[in-house]
């Protein structure tokens, strides 16, 4: 039976055990505070348009103040059909994407159908309530299947909405002004990708936890593009210097070379029954 | 998302909402805003289905913590489904109802999120329960639930008859949605409201502009 969980049945009913873990782990730390996680401060955007769906994102992974990577991808690959944008911690965002996509790996080879948006969502959902806000997970989901073209939201604490157009991250409410003017229901494909264009590019400029490249992933019945980087940062800087340095520049002073003595302890071979 | 969320008794997405649902003759009404709200302070969507059909004809309205809300009647559709199946009939609205009440009153700590479950079934007719918070079961002809339900006890009180007829019901359940939407700021939206008789179930949507004004508007 194609099952949607085939990697991990899920114990029956609520399960709240990590929740009452967690709120035990916050006492064993100095000051009750637990060890900040890395967040993506993030903008993401998605629109759905005439023929199918488009997703944005800036390219910035911030630890605090510093830029922690530059090109951090953000559309993460669910299923053929179906991308996922993530914004919120970024290990959990990365963890519950593939999570998702192996499940649905598994199901696709069980059943052999593509999966549906609804049937990521769902599992995406029951997970993230399971653990009860503790992941931060905040994720735009788009994809086309045989019942149309859908985006949805799912939120760290496990609430589902299904929306035409949406934008998440700390960049949310600058790119959400933008998708509010500009978004049409049927629109064009080159009107919608330049429409989350705009609404990243109003994150990256107003906020500074988003920042860098846009990426572009437009999804269709047709196929998948990914377009990665869809615009580059106007801010790029040039090296002036080199960091490579050739060999020699540092002078070695002593080699020693010590040889692992190696034995063998056991050999054993098995006679395989062949046809 | 973090800025959004301050000092709030429910956390992350809550529904902050209003809902009710009402027997008249022949049938029943359930209605609802469409805001969910985070903090009391962000509305993160204007258009979010509050009325979950449960069954055939039963729907059931949810209030408090979105995430809580969604996933208790994810479950209780399963188990009715399953139930409707072993017992090779459709559920009662009152079996609807105790699944609810027992998801709720089970898991009382952790949850946060009540339900106003209203239909009709060959038993008894159109009815209308309400699970609460904690998992109290009780029946009643009219009900309503939310935080903007605070402000329309005085007009449903009053202006409530028993067996209405279908349009009286509906004008009624339409007004009390636009007076709670008009004073509660995280109830909003479309009013969403779902007619359940023997013959079927009609969905009604009222865009915010076209919801009856009152004298002060």
């Amino acid at each position: 039976m194609a099952l949607s969980n085939v990697l991990d049945s899920p114990a029956a009913g609520f399960n709240f055990d990590n929740a009452a873990r967690n709120a035990a782990f916050e006492g064993l730390f100095e000051g009750g505070q637990t060890p900040k996680p890395l967040k993506t401060g993030t903008t993401i955007a998605g629109v759905v348009f005439k023929d199918g769906v488009v997703l944005g994102a800036d390219t910035r992974a911030t630890s605090s103040e510093v830029v922690a990577d530059k090109m951090c991808a953000k559309i993460h690959y669910i299923s053929p059909n179906i991308y996922c944008c993530g914004a919120g911690t970024a290990a959990d965002t990365e963890k519950t994407t593939d999570l998702l996509s192996s499940n649905l790996t598994v199901f696709s080879l069980n059943s052999g159908r593509n999966p549906r948006v609804v049937m990521a969502v769902n599992i995406l959902q029951d997970m993230l309530y399971r653990y009860h806000g503790q992941i931060g997970a905040n994720l735009i989901l788009g994809g086309v299947d045989c019942t149309g073209n859908h985006l949805y939201t799912v939120g760290p604490y496990g609430s589902v909405n299904k929306v035409p157009y949406l934008a998440m991250g700390s960049g949310d409410l600058a790119a959400l002004g933008i998708l509010e003017d500009g978004f049409q229901h049927d629109l064009e494909l080159e009107k919608a990708k330049k429409l989350v264009r705009d609404a990243v590019h109003s994150g990256i400029m107003n906020d500074l936890g988003s920042g860098n490249n846009i990426d572009i992933c437009v999804i269709t019945a047709e196929g998948v593009d990914y377009i990665r980087p869809f615009q580059e940062s106007e801010f790029k800087d040039r090296r002036e210097i080199k960091y490579k340095y050739r060999q020699g520049t540092t002078p070695v002073l002593t080699k020693k070379i010590t040889p692992l003595k190696m034995e063998v302890v056991q050999e054993t071979t098995q006679k395989m029954e062949t046809v | 998302m973090e800025k959004h969320f301050t000092d709030s008794r429910v956390k992350g997405v809550s529904t902050g909402t209003t809902i009710l649902a009402a027997v008249f003759d022949g049938g029943v009404v359930i209605g609802s805003d469409s805001r969910a709200s985070i903090g009391g302070e962000y509305v993160s969507s204007k258009t979010i289905n509050k009325v979950i059909q449960v069954h055939d004809r039963i729907f059931c309205c949810m209030a408090g913590s979105l995430a809580d809300a969604q996933a208790v009647t994810k479950t209780a559709k399963f188990q009715l489904s399953f139930h409707s199946i072993q017992m090779e009939s459709p559920p009662l609205v009152i079996s609807a109802a105790s699944v609810l009440k027992q998801l709720c009153y089970n898991n009382k700590e952790e949850l946060q999120a009540g339900f106003i479950t209203a239909g009709w079934d060959k038993k008894k007719g159109p009815q209308v329960y309400v699970v609460s918070l904690g998992g109290m079961l009780i029946s009643q002809p009219v009900t309503i639930g939310g935080s903007g339900s605070t402000y329309i006890y005085g007009y449903v009180d009053a202006k409530y008859k028993v067996n209405m007829t279908r349009e009286e019901c509906l004008q009624f359940a339409t007004n009390a949605l636009a007076l709670a939407m008009g004073r509660d700021n995280v109830s909003g939206g479309v009013a969403n409201l779902v007619v359940i008789t023997e013959e079927g179930v009609e969905h009604i949507v009222i865009p915010g502009d076209k919801l009856p004004r009152f004298s002060d508007e």
